[in-house]
């Protein structure tokens, strides 16, 4: 462990250290994946791993996810819920690992719905 | 990235609850499923509401799960965790069997307003780096380099903070008559002795923030001129003493405590003292003589420890919870703390709020509360409905408070002036069943062990007073017993040579002003109005009620109680050892305790 020798120091290693409680705070914007028994089928873990890598490797910190269960649309699984604050629900169907670093960077960072690939969406 | 977190309580009641089994089930569940590396498990201190432990919250939802098993994992993490359903059974369970998800919306939280407990239940104790992420040492930075040591006087002095520990002086003026004590070599010292029985006020923030502890104590040895601390705390606290010297050594490793803090010329060391756990150990000078390696025996103030305290050096003692809310004041201002409470009672308080309530448990709120919205809003109301008779503030030292002082709000003078304390926040709820002659007779019983012996008035006053109030609870009592008790109380309470002495006859003094029919229905009635002395009681059967079954008869250790089937069943009062037993076993209710 280095020592820290400023107070810039002791706020640089807040930042480093400030997603070990981020998630424990109400965050700006929610990323929700359906984990019913049909959406783990349809490769709902694949997604979310794709999710999380995605968020990691941009470093995003004022995003949370969430799994869901079954909403009723087992038939677009795997299914994947972006809520941007003001911008409501968007729901995503048929989301493949590779759909996953669009969604992030267009909806998640940008707050830009991937239109191709929404399947319902419900208003604040 | 983790995507969910995982808290489960490890505070000293949680743990007594199993809530380790819960931990390592959870961790290996996790890895089973392939989610370690999604979801993060993390320990934390006490969420206040022990009695419900172990708890479980997971985040980001928030969800608040009571009463969690080693059994009950795989379900959650199958259930919540992995396809994000709600674990119903295993909610906060309200009023009218509704289930409460969120942490938020529990009554119990509602009214609280969280500032020494902030972290508590949210942080890993035991990793620096997330008291850092909460702002941790920000406040130390700031006065580091930012502010004169006169600069932080002033800013303690604004936030009207007065010490937790009991006496309730104000903070900031404390810390100015120390910091103008001459002197190179000073000290600052934490008390966490907390010998109250039933408190655990303090006991909760040593073992879930203890960082805090050493902000607020490094910042009042910077105002101060202080290079060392001590934190004196009792021996019985082991998790607490534990998390403690961890956390001091994160603190050194990262250069936040040693030589030349933050590359500025303020140095500082920190010592954790074991302490035997006596109560006496927590009067201040007795304290300081523990540490220095004497018997804890208080000596007569002046000199106050500002001018000589520790090995004579200029010393300043605060409780853990006083230095708890010094990063929060420096960081957020003294006017923001000042902002809640009274005019002369600002901030928050704990309490442990124990006895005949609902929800017993750690509870902050805001100076000025009513006990009404303690006890009843936050507190759930009187187990099992039964009336609400007293309430016990500032445990051995405090008093006994009436229905009449439900709505006074909570701050020290108002307390003072019903006749009990503020204390260190115990707070000991009492229904109709409760006897407060009784009650009386159980504080003082305590004191009057934990009395270290130096001065007569206490030894030996005491001692008396405690065995007029047996004679009285044996109804053996005189009316000239009771002058006596009084006159001995007023005695103890002034000729004392420290506060244990000084406050022990409260509990007697407050019943005697609140209740003293009950003291008297014992003597001239020989009968104990809330059926709690034991002598007092008389068992009788209730013909009316009574079925024959014969059951008393069968249960009755002593057989004093006569009779078959066809004629009746009465009891020999004479014969009777008043153990209760037939009272407990007959189906019918037909034992009556008169
Ligand atoms: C018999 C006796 C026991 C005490 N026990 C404690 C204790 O356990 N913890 C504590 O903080 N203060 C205790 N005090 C009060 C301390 O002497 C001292 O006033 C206090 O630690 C000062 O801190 P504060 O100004 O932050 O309240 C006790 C006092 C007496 C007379
Ligand atoms: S008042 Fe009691 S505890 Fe205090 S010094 Fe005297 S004998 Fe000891
Ligand atoms: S109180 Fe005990 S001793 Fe007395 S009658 Fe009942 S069972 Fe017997
Ligand atoms: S299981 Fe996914 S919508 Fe039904
Ligand atoms: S110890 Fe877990 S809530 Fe108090």
């Amino acid at each position: 462990m280095a020592k820290i020798k400023s107070l810039d120091e002791l706020r640089r290693i807040k930042t480093s250290a400030s997603d070990l409680t981020a998630a424990r705070s109400s965050n700006a914007v929610k990323v929700i994946v359906g984990m019913g028994t049909c959406g783990i089928a349809a490769g709902a873990r694949e997604v979310m791993d794709a999710v999380l890598k995605e968020i990691d490797k941009r470093g995003l910190k004022d995003v949370s996810v969430q799994t869901t269960g079954c909403i009723g649309m087992c038939q677009e699984e795997p299914l994947l819920d972006v809520i941007y604050p003001n911008k409501g629900r968007i729901t995503y169907g048929r989301v493949t690992p590779e759909d996953v670093p669009r969604i992030v960077s267009e909806h998640v960072v940008n707050g830009r719905i991937v239109e191709d690939l929404v399947i319902a969406r419900v208003d604040d | 990235m983790y995507r969910a977190h995982v808290l489960v309580c490890g505070g000293t009641g949680c743990t007594s609850s199993g809530s380790h089994g819960v931990m390592d089930g959870l961790k290996s569940e996790l890895k089973k499923q392939n989610l370690d590396d999604e979801i993060l498990v993390v320990q934390t201190g006490c969420h206040g509401m022990c009695e419900m432990g172990p708890i479980v919250v997971v985040y980001p939802e928030g969800t608040f799960y009571c009463r969690v098993s080693k059994d009950d994992v795989p379900e959650l993490v199958e259930e919540h965790l992995l396809k994000g359903r709600t674990v119903e059974r295993l909610l906060y369970t309200g009023e009218g069997d509704v289930h409460v998800p969120h942490y938020s919306e529990i009554p119990f939280y509602s009214k609280q307003e969280r500032v020494a407990l902030g972290n508590c239940g949210y942080i890993d104790a035991d990793k620096i780096e997330e008291y850092i992420a909460r702002d941790g040492y920000e406040a130390l930075g700031k006065v580091l380099t930012s502010m004169t040591p006169e600069d932080v006087v002033e800013e303690m002095k604004t936030s009207g903070l007065r010490g937790r520990g009991g006496g309730g002086f104000p903070t900031g003026l404390k810390w100015s008559f120390c910091a103008k004590s001459p002197g190179p070599k000073k000290y600052v010292i934490c008390n966490a002795d907390e010998g109250d029985p039933g408190a655990f006020m303090d006991r909760s923030i040593l073992e879930g923030d203890p960082h805090s502890i050493i902000e607020g104590m490094m910042i009042g040895a910077y105002a101060m001129g202080a290079d060392e601390g001590y934190i004196y705390c009792r021996a019985e606290y082991p998790l607490a003493i534990k998390r403690l010297k961890r956390a001091i050594d994160q603190a050194e490793e990262y250069g936040l405590l040693g030589e030349n803090v933050l590359g500025t010329d303020f140095s500082f060391s920190l010592h954790v003292k074991e302490g035997a756990g006596a109560f006496v150990c927590g009067e201040e000078t007795a304290l300081m003589g523990s540490i220095e390696g004497r018997r804890g025996m208080p000596r007569p103030r002046p000199p106050f420890p500002a001018v000589s305290g520790l090995w004579g050096k200029p010393t300043n003692i605060n409780n853990v919870e006083t230095w708890a809310n010094v990063p929060s004041i420096i960081r957020r201002s003294g006017a923001w703390f000042a902002s809640m409470g009274t005019e002369k009672s600002k901030g928050t308080k704990v309490f442990a709020l124990t006895g005949k309530v609902k929800h017993t448990g750690l509870v902050e709120v805001p100076m000025g509360i009513t006990l009404r919205e303690i006890i009843f809003d936050i507190g759930g109301g009187i187990l099992g409905d039964k009336k609400f008779k007293a309430v016990q503030i500032g445990g051995p030292s405090g008093g006994c408070l009436t229905e009449d002082h439900l709505d006074l709000p909570v701050s020290y003078e108002d307390l003072a002036k019903a006749g009990a304390i503020m204390g260190s926040g115990g707070m000991v709820v009492m229904d109709e069943d409760n006897c407060m002659v009784d009650v009386a007779k159980f504080f003082l019983e305590f004191t009057q062990r934990e009395s270290c012996g130096k001065c007569v008035p206490c030894r030996e006053g005491t001692k008396q007073m405690l065995l007029l109030l047996k004679k009285i609870c044996d109804g053996d009592g005189t009316m000239e017993d009771l002058a006596q008790l009084e006159e001995l109380a007023h005695m103890v309470k002034d000729m004392s040579l420290c506060g244990l002495g000084q406050t022990a006859p409260n509990p007697v003094l407050t019943t005697l002003r609140y209740f003293r029919h009950e003291y008297e229905a014992h003597i001239k009635d020989r009968s104990c109005p809330a059926g709690a002395c034991q002598a007092l009681i008389r068992y009788r059967i209730d013909q009316d009620k009574c079925k024959k079954c014969g059951l008393c008869a069968k249960n009755c250790p002593v057989n004093c109680i006569d009779g078959d089937r066809k004629t009746q069943f009465v009891i020999d009062e004479d014969a009777c050892v008043r153990c209760g037993t037939c009272y407990d076993k007959c189906p019918f209710d037909a034992i009556l305790k008169l």
